[in-house]
């Protein structure tokens, strides 16, 4: 009956081996463990979105992730979005638009837009606020996180790959 | 907000699963994508000694097409499910249920097994299962069993599974020719839980419905196969009169308890709603 179970690793393409408890998360594990605070842990019952990662290129909720089920994953934390430069069209309509208030959301917000625009979809505000649903932003800055999303789709950046 | 201490075991087989939920008996949970059964256990509503993780088992992630049907494996992922032209071309239903399922970063982790062994009153994929005839496939200490859908969910959070079995599918018959699916649901922002939803499946010819399951989900403890509203509408053209007499009929089929998201009589307004739009999109054709 293991409690700590030892496993291996990628974040933000950097080998980690670690032993971890059980019941960690994944958010708590890039946090405490690796340090990469850019995620941010909100309602920890999956439900807010703020601690949005890639998985295996896939956004998933690190809250809802053990640590344990993470051995032998490619993680991308925002740390990693941000250095790669795929979001650099995002980053810069979030400031444009001030589409972050205390930036808490922010992280997530950027990952699950970064997944529209990767997919190549449309500068739709619908589509986009339905893609974002998942994610809280209790600053109310929705109408600019849309518009920024908006800008980039309308531009047509679709750089990085998805999946 | 934490999880509670437990033990971790993984299975890479199905083998290995069984035996892993023999030896720790009640104590052991399936951990499958987690996305209800780790904010269950953040809540601590759920406290199991022992978590045995089946995400390793390769062999359940499997969309199988062949002459029996679809086979969807209990551990393919909601977005596996949702991109899949397969089952957009086999079983239309379960693709206009998909991108209904909360959302995109949930949908990449939660699987269609996860979905229907929970089975959440307000859940899309049960409903959409007991419309379809599915069958579950389950394997246990014994063997292998398999469970129709309307005899596989008896009530909230319950199902035919005993303890000490693993659910490993679904088999869903081959598409028949002219039968056409229409799902609706409706919630108060897209992703979240249902007030009602149904999923509806049956034969359309000539603009008649026969052989019609229209099965509502969130107004009960199980999907809820309105049985009164088929009577009232299959063999009928799809008029106004027929569509009303439908909606009417529905007082025998539910009788829904209020929850959070609605009360008993919007939940039975909002029903009727779902009737009517469905059935006028019948009406139209396939």
């Amino acid at each position: 009956m293991p409690e700590r179970i030892g496993i291996t690793l990628k974040v933000n393409g950097e080998e980690i081996r670690r032993e971890v408890p059980a019941r960690l998360n994944l958010a708590d594990f890039v946090r405490q463990e690796l340090a990469l605070t850019g995620t941010h842990v909100g309602c920890e019952h999956g439900v807010c979105g703020a601690c949005t990662l890639r998985v295996n290129g896939r956004i998933v909720r690190s809250c809802l992730m053990l640590a344990a089920q993470a051995d032998g994953c490619e993680v991308q934390t925002v740390e990693g979005l941000a250095e790669s430069g795929e979001i650099a069209a995002l980053q810069g309509a979030f400031i444009d638009h001030n589409a972050l208030q205390c930036g808490y959301c922010t992280p997530g917000m950027l990952f699950a837009a970064a997944d529209y625009i990767a997919a190549g979809r449309p500068a739709s505000r619908a589509a986009v606020r339905e893609h974002l649903s998942g994610n809280y932003c209790r600053c109310t800055g929705y109408q600019s996180i849309v518009d920024a999303v908006c800008q980039v789709a309308a531009q047509g950046v679709a750089k990085g790959a998805r999946k | 907000m934490k999880a509670p201490s437990f033990s971790y075991e993984r299975a890479d087989s199905v083998a290995k699963a069984i035996e892993l939920l023999a030896r720790h008996g009640a104590d052991a949970q399936i951990l499958a994508g987690g996305q209800s059964l780790i904010p269950m256990l953040n809540f601590r509503v759920a406290r199991p000694a022992v978590l045995v993780d089946i995400n390793p088992i390769a062999d359940l992630a499997a969309i199988r097409v062949d002459r029996n049907g679809v086979f969807i494996g209990a551990l393919a992922r909601h977005a596996d499910i949702e991109h899949s032209g397969e089952i957009a071309e086999q079983l239309p239903l379960i693709a206009a249920a998909m991108p209904q399922i909360a959302h995109p970063a949930i949908r990449n982790r939660g699987t269609f097994g996860g979905s229907c062994a929970l089975a959440d009153p307000a859940a899309e994929l049960p409903a959409c299962c007991v419309a379809l005839g599915a069958e579950f496939r389950i394997a246990g200490p014994k063997g292998e069993r398999t469970v129709p859908a309307n005899k596989f969910f008896a009530g909230v959070y319950a199902t035919a599974l005993e303890p000490g079995e693993l659910l490993l599918g679904a088999q869903f018959p081959p598409r028949q020719t002219g039968y056409v699916s229409r799902f609706l649901e409706l919630s108060r922002r897209h992703g979240d839980y249902a007030m009602v939803g149904a999923a509806a499946h049956g034969k359309l010819e000539q603009g008649r419905l026969s052989d019609l399951r229209f099965v509502y989900f969130a107004v009960g403890d199980r999907p809820t196969n309105a049985m009164a509203l088929a009577r009232a509408v299959e063999g009928k053209p799809l008029d106004a009169a027929t569509v009303d007499s439908g909606i009417a009929a529905l007082k025998e089929d539910l009788d829904p308890p209020g929850d959070l998201h609605a009360s008993s009589a919007l939940k039975r307004h909002l029903a009727g709603v779902i009737a009517r739009r469905l059935l006028n999109e019948y009406a139209k054709g396939a």
